[in-house]
C-alpha cells in the first residue's frame, strides 16, 4: 500500500487502511442463517428500505422523515447550556447514572406531561434512550411470541418492526377522522374471545397519529379506557406530538383519562426539543415498571448522563415552552402549505388527512396506485414519502403515503407536492386511458361535488377547521358508543 | 495497481450496489492491490481523471452502471472496466432487444410483448389486452423494460389486475414488457470469461414467487448449488445460457437468468444481468465458490479479462 495515497492520510490507524475482515463466503452466509433468531426471519426490510436509501440524497426534497427542524433551537443557548455542564458538573456528566433515569429528569418529565393536564407519579417514570426504546422495553416485557397486539391501521411505521421482531401478531383496527374505531376494536376484542385469545396490549398514538394525522375523539378516549379496565388489558399511550397543537381544543390524554392504571404512557423530548439527545420516557404502574427497569439495565444500563444533564440545564432556564410555541408556528404555516399544495396539485381522487397538530398528512391514492412504485417514480423526481404498506404489518396501505411537513421549508413542501402530485397525475392518466374508465373511484361521500370542491379550498392554513369526512381517506361510521 | 470500484450511484439498486461494492473492495485489498471506491456522482467523471487508476471494477446495478453509460465514459478516458462491453450492457439491460435478439438466433424465451407509455394513449394498445390474454394466457408477468433487479415485477392473474400491475411496471421504466408466465424451477447460470459455473436454484422458503425481498435476504430464500438436475436437464440449461451470452455479446462475466418449464417446455431464458449481484447472499459468488473459486479468486479474474490477460 503506499503511505503517500491521501485515503490513508486518515490517521485512523498506523497501518493506515481500517482493518476488513475477509469473510463472506457463501458457507459463511449459510452458517450465520444457521444461527440467526426465528424472529430474524420476520424482520421486516424490504425493496421499500432500499428506496429509502435514496431519500437522503441531498438533491431529494424529502417529505419522508419525521424530523423536527433542529435548525430553529438557538446554538447560542445550547453552547452556554454545555459550556456551563462542563465547568460545572463534568466529572458527574460523564459518568453512569440510574438505570431509571437522574430524579432531576424525572422532575423534567414532572413538568412536561402537566403541560398536558397529566399529574404523574415521579415513582412511575422510567427514562429511556427515546420513545423508541420504551417500545422496545415494553414488547420485550410483555409479549411472548404470537401474543396479539392491537394497533390502528395504519400505525406508526417504526413500532411496525418493533412488534415483528418481537413476533407479535399484530392486528390494526381501521380509523376514520375520529381516530380509532373504538366499535370495530369491540368486535375484534369479541372475536379475539371467541378464540380464546387476549391481547396483551393496544398500542394507540390518540392524538394527531402518526402517520394517519387524525385524532382520537374524547367520547371514544373514555370509551377506550373503559374497555381496557372492562377486559384489563394494558393500553400502550405513544404521546410524541399532543404539544404541537395547531388548531382545536386540547383533549386529555387516555394516561389522565385513566390515571395510570391500565394506561402506559409514553413521552419524548424528541419533537419538543431534540431527537438527537435521545430522551423519552415510560410511565407504568410499579409492578410493570420494575421488569421495564430490569429489561433495560440488560439493554443499555442507563440513558446518556450527558444529554440528561443537558435536559436539565435546559428546563432550569425555565423558557421551554416559548420553544415549544416557537416550533408551533413554524409548524402551523408549513401544514398550511403543505394543505394548500395538495388542493392544488394532487389529482381529485386522491383524499388526505386534515391534521390539527403533530408532523404528518395522509394522502390516500385510487387503489390500482402503489405508492412503493410511485416512490420509485416519485425519486426520479427527486421527491420522496413514506409508502403506506410500512405502517402495515400485514401488506395493506398499499394505496396511501405519509407526507411529512416539519423538515421542510415552505417552498420545498409547495414543491415537492408539486412534483408528487405530477407523478401521480401521470399514473392516474395512464391507468384511465388503459381501462378506458374515466369514472372517478371514490368513497361514497365524495360523490357530492360541491363538498369535493370544498375539499379542494378547504385548508387554507392557519385555520382549516375541523376535519370533515369529505377529506379524508377513512370512511366515516356513527360511532357506537 | 490501481483499482477503482465504481459503487453506489442513482439507481434504485442503490443500497445493493453498495453491498456489492464493499465486498468487491474487501477482495481487492486482500488481492494486495490499491483500492478506490467511488460513489457514482456528477463528480464520476472528475474523480476518474484525478484518480486515472489503472482498472475500473463496475459494481453498479440498473441504470447509469448497467445499461452502457458507465462503460462508454470509461472507454473514452481509456480505463479498462470489468464485465461487458458497450453493445452487450445496452441489449442486457433493455430486456426487450434482449428477447428480439436471443428470438431471433433460435433461443428459448417466453413470449412477450412490449409498449411505451405513450401506447396507451396514442395508440390504444389497452384495445388489445383481450389479444393478449387470449394468446399467452394467465397469469401474465408485467415488469419494466429496464430495471435489473425484480423492482416492479407483478404478476397478473386475472384480467382486471393488468393495467394496475402496468401502471406499477411504467414506475420504473417508460417501458412496459408483458410476458407469458412461465411456470418451473427459477435456475441462474453464471458465466466466467465463457465459462459456465455450476447452476444455482433459487427456491423461495415462504412466498411462492421470487420477489425482491427473498433474492436480497438471507434466510428468505434457499438457495441450491449445484441445482439438482438431470445431466441432460442441466446440459441443455448450460447450453442455453452460454448460447445467450454469445448471442448478446458478452464478455468478462455475467449471470443468465432461466426458467426451466416441465415437459415440452425446457429452458427459457428470462434476461442476463451483465453486472450481477455480488453480496454475500447473490448468485454468482455462491456459483463461483461452488466451482472452486473464491471471491477473490473471481475477482482477480475479472480484473484479468478487463485488462485483456
Amino acid at each position: 500500500m503506499d503511505p503517500a495515497r491521501p485515503e490513508d492520510e486518515t490517521g485512523r490507524s498506523p497501518g493506515g487502511r481500517p482493518h476488513r475482515r475477509s469473510h463472506t463466503t457463501s458457507a459463511d452466509v449459510a452458517r450465520y442463517a444457521g444461527l440467526f433468531a426465528q424472529r430474524t426471519t420476520v424482520m421486516r426490510s424490504s425493496a421499500m428500505r432500499d428506496l429509502m436509501e435514496i431519500t437522503s440524497r441531498p438533491e431529494v426534497i424529502s417529505l419522508a422523515g419525521g424530523l423536527p427542524d433542529t435548525s430553529t433551537f438557538p446554538p447560542d443557548s445550547f453552547a452556554a447550556q454545555m459550556t456551563r455542564i462542563a465547568q460545572e458538573s463534568s466529572a458527574k456528566a460523564l459518568q453512569y447514572g440510574p438505570t431509571e433515569g437522574f430524579a432531576e429528569t424525572h422532575e423534567v418529565i414532572e413538568e412536561v406531561m402537566r403541560a398536558e393536564d397529566m399529574r404523574p407519579d415521579p415513582g412511575d417514570i422510567v427514562v429511556t434512550t427515546g420513545g423508541q426504546q420504551a417500545l422496545d422495553l415494553i414488547c420485550k416485557t410483555l409479549l411472548d411470541p404470537g401474543d396479539v397486539v392491537v394497533a390502528e391501521g395504519p400505525t406508526y411505521p417504526g413500532a411496525v418492526p418493533v412488534f415483528c421482531s418481537y413476533e407479535a401478531d399484530t392486528r390494526q383496527v381501521e380509523m376514520d377522522d375520529d381516530g380509532m374505531r373504538v366499535d370495530l376494536l369491540e368486535e375484534l376484542l369479541a372475536e379475539l374471545d371467541r378464540e380464546g385469545r387476549r391481547p396483551k396490549f393496544i398500542y394507540s398514538v390518540p392524538t394527531f397519529q402518526n402517520p394517519g394525522g387524525v385524532t382520537l375523539a374524547l367520547e371514544r378516549r373514555r370509551r377506550l379506557v373503559e374497555i381496557a379496565r372492562e377486559r384489563e388489558i394494558l393500553i400502550v399511550e405513544d404521546n410524541p406530538y399532543g404539544l404541537l397543537r395547531y388548531a382545536g381544543e386540547t383533549l386529555p390524554t387516555l394516561y389522565s383519562l385513566d390515571g395510570g392504571d391500565y394506561v402506559l404512557y409514553v413521552g419524548t423530548l424528541s419533537k419538543i426539543l431534540s431527537p438527537g439527545i435521545r430522551i423519552g420516557w415510560v410511565c407504568a404502574p410499579p409492578p410493570v415498571r420494575a421488569k421495564l427497569v430490569l429489561g433495560k439495565a440488560a439493554t443499555d444500563l442507563c440513558t446518556s448522563t450527558l444529554s440528561q444533564y443537558f435536559v436539565r440545564e435546559y428546563f432550569a432556564e425555565g423558557d421551554w415552552l416559548a420553544y415549544v410555541d416557537e416550533l408551533r408556528d413554524v409548524y402551523r404555516s408549513r401544514r398550511g402549505a403543505m394543505l394548500r399544495a395538495l388542493a392544488s396539485y394532487f389529482p381529485r381522487q386522491a383524499t388526505w388527512s386534515q391534521p390539527d397538530g403533530g408532523l404528518f398528512v395522509w394522502a390516500t391514492l385510487p387503489d390500482y396506485i402503489d405508492t412503493t412504485d410511485l416512490l420509485a417514480k416519485a425519486l426520479r423526481e427527486n421527491v420522496a414519502f413514506v409508502p403506506g404498506a410500512a405502517a402495515y404489518a400485514d401488506g395493506r396501505g398499499s394505496g396511501s403515503m405519509r407526507l411529512n411537513f416539519s423538515a421542510q421549508t415552505e417552498e420545498e413542501i409547495v414543491e415537492g407536492i408539486r412534483r408528487i402530485g405530477a407523478v401521480v397525475g401521470e399514473q392516474v392518466g395512464l391507468y384511465e386511458t388503459m381501462t378506458g374508465s374515466f369514472e372517478v373511484v371514490q368513497p361514497e361521500e365524495q360523490d357530492d361535488p360541491s363538498t369535493s370542491s370544498a375539499a379542494r379550498s378547504g385548508g387554507d392554513g392557519a385555520n382549516p377547521g375541523p376535519a370533515s369526512g369529505d377529506v379524508l381517506p377513512f370512511h366515516r361510521k356513527p360511532l357506537r358508543d | 495497481m490501481r483499482v477503482a470500484v465504481l459503487k453506489g450511484g442513482r439507481s434504485l439498486e442503490r443500497a445493493v450496489s453498495l453491498q456489492s461494492g464493499a465486498r468487491v473492495e474487501e477482495a481487492i485489498t486482500a488481492l494486495g492491490h490499491d483500492v478506490v471506491a467511488i460513489d457514482a456522482d456528477e463528480r464520476l467523471v472528475s474523480r476518474l481523471k484525478e484518480e486515472d487508476p489503472d482498472v475500473a471494477f463496475i459494481a453498479l446495478h440498473g441504470p447509469g452502471g448497467e445499461d452502457g453509460t458507465v462503460q462508454s465514459l470509461l472507454e473514452l478516458l481509456g480505463i479498462p472496466y470489468t464485465g461487458p462491453g458497450i453493445s452487450a450492457s445496452v441489449l442486457c439491460m433493455d430486456k426487450v432487444q434482449a428477447k428480439h435478439r436471443m428470438r431471433a438466433v433460435g433461443i428459448p424465451t417466453p413470449d412477450w410483448v412490449a409498449f411505451g407509455a405513450t401506447a396507451f394513449r396514442e395508440l390504444g394498445a389497452a384495445d388489445a389486452f383481450e389479444e393478449i390474454e387470449a394468446g399467452f394466457g394467465l397469469p401474465l408477468v408485467v415488469k419494466p423494460a429496464g430495471q435489473g433487479s425484480a423492482l416492479g415485477v407483478r404478476f397478473a392473474g386475472d384480467p382486471g389486475a393488468v393495467p394496475a400491475a402496468i401502471v406499477g411496471a411504467l414506475s420504473y421504466d417508460d417501458r412496459v414488457l408483458i410476458e407469458r408466465y412461465v411456470a418451473g424451477r427459477e435456475l441462474a447460470v453464471s458465466i466466467l470469461d465463457g465459462e459456465a459455473l455450476p447452476i444455482v436454484e433459487a427456491i423461495p422458503e415462504q412466498a411462492d414467487l421470487f420477489n425482491y425481498e427473498a433474492r436480497y435476504e438471507i434466510g428468505r430464500t434457499r438457495y441450491v448449488c449445484p441445482a439438482v438436475l438431470g445431466d441432460a436437464e442441466a446440459d441443455a440449461v448450460t447450453a442455453v445460457a452460454l448460447h445467450t451470452w454469445e448471442a448478446l455479446g458478452c464478455g468478462g462475466f455475467a449471470r443468465v437468468d432461466v426458467m426451466l418449464g416441465g415437459e415440452g417446455v425446457g429452458p427459457q431464458v428470462l434476461e442476463v444481468n451483465s453486472v450481477p449481484g455480488l453480496t454475500d447472499t447473490s448468485l454468482l459468488p455462491i456459483a463461483a465458490e461452488a466451482a472452486g473459486i473464491s471471491f477473490e479468486s473471481f475477482v482477480e479474474r475479472a480484473l484479468e479479462l478487463a485488462l485483456g490477460e
